[in-house]
């Protein structure tokens, strides 16, 4: 089919690219939190979904669902604030095991608070974005995508220059480096650590804004954006961001391609098996430097 | 001591196995005849469920009110006891278990999805408890050989049915072109293969044969081969979120295609959220309140709406319809068998033919309702973009004329 329609191959790398940009925007908040507090969130696709519903609010009153990538960081900052010290504070300086139980704690719980609040029926927010025509209508591209990946690309640059420029955001990277460090140098690493979890869930409250508006959401609906970015950051590593945003970007042409080429069927599938392979191949090259350092 | 101990440990058995063996008595209580059925209050099935059980609701206060059940001479009256099963079919098969062996409940009522019918089926099939089930569609429920289920819906594989049949119809009776992308549950996967059958009586092609991944809401890559490959009917089954996605991305993408035909239109309050983007779109319904069914308790289906909205403050969904149906079987069918004896209500039950508001109700030996077609309606919408769903297919019951092919993106 991709020989038979070569123009198939160009929408297939714009939609992957745009679906995988805005994947890494999700990503990145990972990364961030990982790298600073070793946590890995579970939690983090819910925190998605509960964006996504801020938008859809909004949507449902007559505002337009595009402020939602305003609206719902600023909320999601302080949902994530909370969290962190009702729960995450708790488990942030204990091992993975234990953060990781409980961030998936925090999933269950906020899935049936979702789902108790707004109903168990997926919903969506529509932006009234037209669409985008290219090469004589052989590639379409809606433009709520590219808006998507377009705001997504915005907020990973704030977030750079903040975290290069401010003091906050220099704390932060301080902290990420060696936390005990940080704190003889006078970091106050309890606000650190509050204000990553915040800047994360920001980040997922706009991801989950710009979801409301490309495609669906619905209460259960978050574990696959946990998976999906877990997957890019485990490509990418931490505290990387060029890599998180290319490991994003390349999953999703690569996971177009899969459709189309294996069947729809496999593309899920595709991917995963991919995964395992660059897990195998780091840890191939990981030994590899070891025996040299011998 | 050591002797003590072990009489204290034997009368404890005694008495556990007492308590647990003395609860089970008959359920039929003075003029009660209590039905049980494990219902999904939470978890992801919850809005279907409450659905379902407002439907069970009216139809209880309905008969209970216009006279009861007449069994031997006598008047009963409906009462239902519900647990919660979270939308989790373990769940259901342990409420099932309790509902028969702890509260005694002799006739039960069905839960709602095809997945928690499979898990209630067994316990209900093991005890003898006859089930009226009204929200489980699967060819496999029926395919098992239970001789205790009994469903008043049409099964999965008939629901695009009806849209293959029109199209070719339309088509001046040759084969048409057909792409589909169906999500890899149970449910959608019959559908899938009602339109396989379908394709082959017909001498139609299968172009499209996508697989949608359940945790994928994004069908970009299927419509793409759409757009390339330009097929006469395109078919998509992947419960509200496909169909959300299909009708988003369909209108994003500027997809033509001649004929769309979906499943959970209903449920995803498919022109509701998308407005005039959803127009022309074609969806297989169970039930739809302008068919002309009769029944001597809601009258016909506009009556059942108008009371069902009354009292529960929105338009009924098929969900809601076919479960109050079950209520109107079971009754028929206690008064047929004139007995509580469940082999005799479910001898009644396998005999049963009768109208409802619903539909026409007779059932296969494997338990599924023949007698009652699916119905396809279209969204149509007007000018100021205020949409309706009309019934098109079958012919016989069709309140406005299907249009078809749809217009193209360029034109509308």
């Amino acid at each position: 089919m991709v020989f038979q329609y070569p123009m198939i191959s160009v929408q297939a790398c714009l939609d992957g690219i745009l679906l995988g940009i805005l994947f890494a925007l999700i990503a990145y908040g990972m990364a961030l939190q990982w790298g600073v507090m070793n946590i890995i969130n579970i939690a983090q696709g819910d925190l998605v979904i509960l964006g996504g519903y801020i938008a859809y609010f909004m949507y449902l009153y007559g505002i337009h669902p595009a402020w939602g990538v305003i609206i719902s960081p600023i909320i999601m900052y302080f949902v994530g604030v909370g969290l962190y010290k009702l729960v995450i504070n708790k488990v942030v300086d204990r091992d993975l095991f234990i953060s990781i139980l409980a961030t998936f704690g925090i999933s269950i719980l906020f899935m049936q608070l979702m789902n108790f609040a707004f109903g168990a029926d997926v919903v969506l927010a529509n932006s009234g974005y037209g669409t985008t025509f290219l090469f004589d209508s052989a590639v379409v591209l809606p433009n709520s995508k590219i808006f998507s990946a377009f705001i997504s690309i915005l907020f990973a640059i704030c977030l750079v220059i903040y975290m290069k420029k401010s003091k906050l955001g220099r704390a932060i990277r301080a902290t990420a480096q060696n936390a005990r460090a940080a704190k003889i140098l006078g970091v106050d690493t309890e606000k650190v650590y509050a204000a990553t979890f915040g800047i994360n869930a920001a980040l997922c409250g706009v991801a989950g804004a710009l979801i409301s508006i490309t495609f669906t959401i619905h209460p259960y609906m978050g574990l696959p954006y946990t998976i999906r970015s877990f997957m890019i950051v485990i490509v990418a590593g931490l505290g990387n961001l060029p890599g998180v945003a290319l490991s994003g970007m390349g999953l999703g042409v690569f996971e177009e391609f899969a459709d189309y080429i294996l069947g729809t069927e496999f593309r899920i599938g595709a991917v995963f098996l991919l995964l395992v392979l660059i897990l195998v191949y780091r840890r191939f090259k990981l030994s590899r430097k070891r025996e040299y350092l011998k | 001591m050591k002797i003590n101990k072990i009489i204290l440990s034997l009368f404890s058995a005694l008495a556990i196995l007492l308590s647990s063996s003395v609860t089970s008595f008959a359920k039929v209580v003075g003029d009660k005849i209590i039905l049980g059925s494990a219902i999904s209050l939470t978890g992801k099935y919850s809005s279907n469920g409450v659905h379902t059980q407002n439907g069970y609701n009216m139809a209880v206060d309905r008969i209970n009110s216009m006279g009861g059940v007449k069994v031997g001479g006598k008047t009963y009256k409906f009462e239902i006891i519900y647990y919660d099963d979270e939308s989790n079919p373990k769940r259901a098969a342990q409420l099932a278990e309790r509902l028969i062996s702890q509260d005694g409940v002799e006739f039960m009522l069905g839960p709602y999805s095809s997945g928690l019918t499979k898990a209630i089926a067994p316990v209900t099939e093991k005890y003898g408890v006859p089930m009226v089930e009204a929200n489980g569609a699967s060819r496999s429920l029926f395919t098992k050989g239970y001789k205790y289920l009994f469903a008043v819906l049409a099964p999965a594989n008939l629901y695009l049915d009806v849209a293959i049949r029109t199209a070719v119809e339309l088509n001046g009776g040759k084969g048409v072109r057909i792409a589909q992308a169906f999500e890899q549950d149970a449910f959608s996967q019959d559908v899938r293969l009602g339109i396989l059958d379908a394709a082959k009586e017909t001498g139609s092609e299968i172009i499209i044969d996508d697989k949608l991944p359940k945790e994928l809401n994004d069908m970009a890559a299927t419509l793409v081969k759409v757009k390339q490959m330009k097929p006469d009917v395109l078919v998509v089954s992947g419960h509200t979120k496909g169909a959300l996605t299909a009708v988003r991305q369909i209108a994003e993408m500027k997809v033509d295609v001649p004929m769309l035909a979906m499943t959970h239109c209903d449920a995803a309050k498919l022109s509701k959220q998308h407005g005039k983007n959803s127009q022309y779109s074609l969806c297989a319904s169970q039930w739809h309140k302008t068919l002309t069914y009769k029944d001597d308790f809601f009258k016909d289906g506009m009556t059942y709406a108008a009371d069902f909205t009354k009292e529960f403050g929105y338009d009924p969904p098929y969900q809601a319809a076919e479960s109050s149906a079950a209520l109107l079987v079971f009754k028929d069918a206690f008064e047929r068998a004139n007995s509580f004896d469940q082999k005799k209500v479910r001898d009644a039950l396998a005999a049963t033919n009768m109208q409802t508001f619903y539909g026409n109700i007779k059932f296969a030996p494997g338990g599924q309702n023949v007698d009652k077609p699916m119905v396809l309606f279209q969204v149509m919408c007007d000018d100021s973009g205020k949409c309706e769903n009309k019934v098109v297919a079958p012919l016989k019951w069709a309140s406005a004329e299907l249009i078809h092919p749809i217009p193209k993106w360029s034109k509308r």
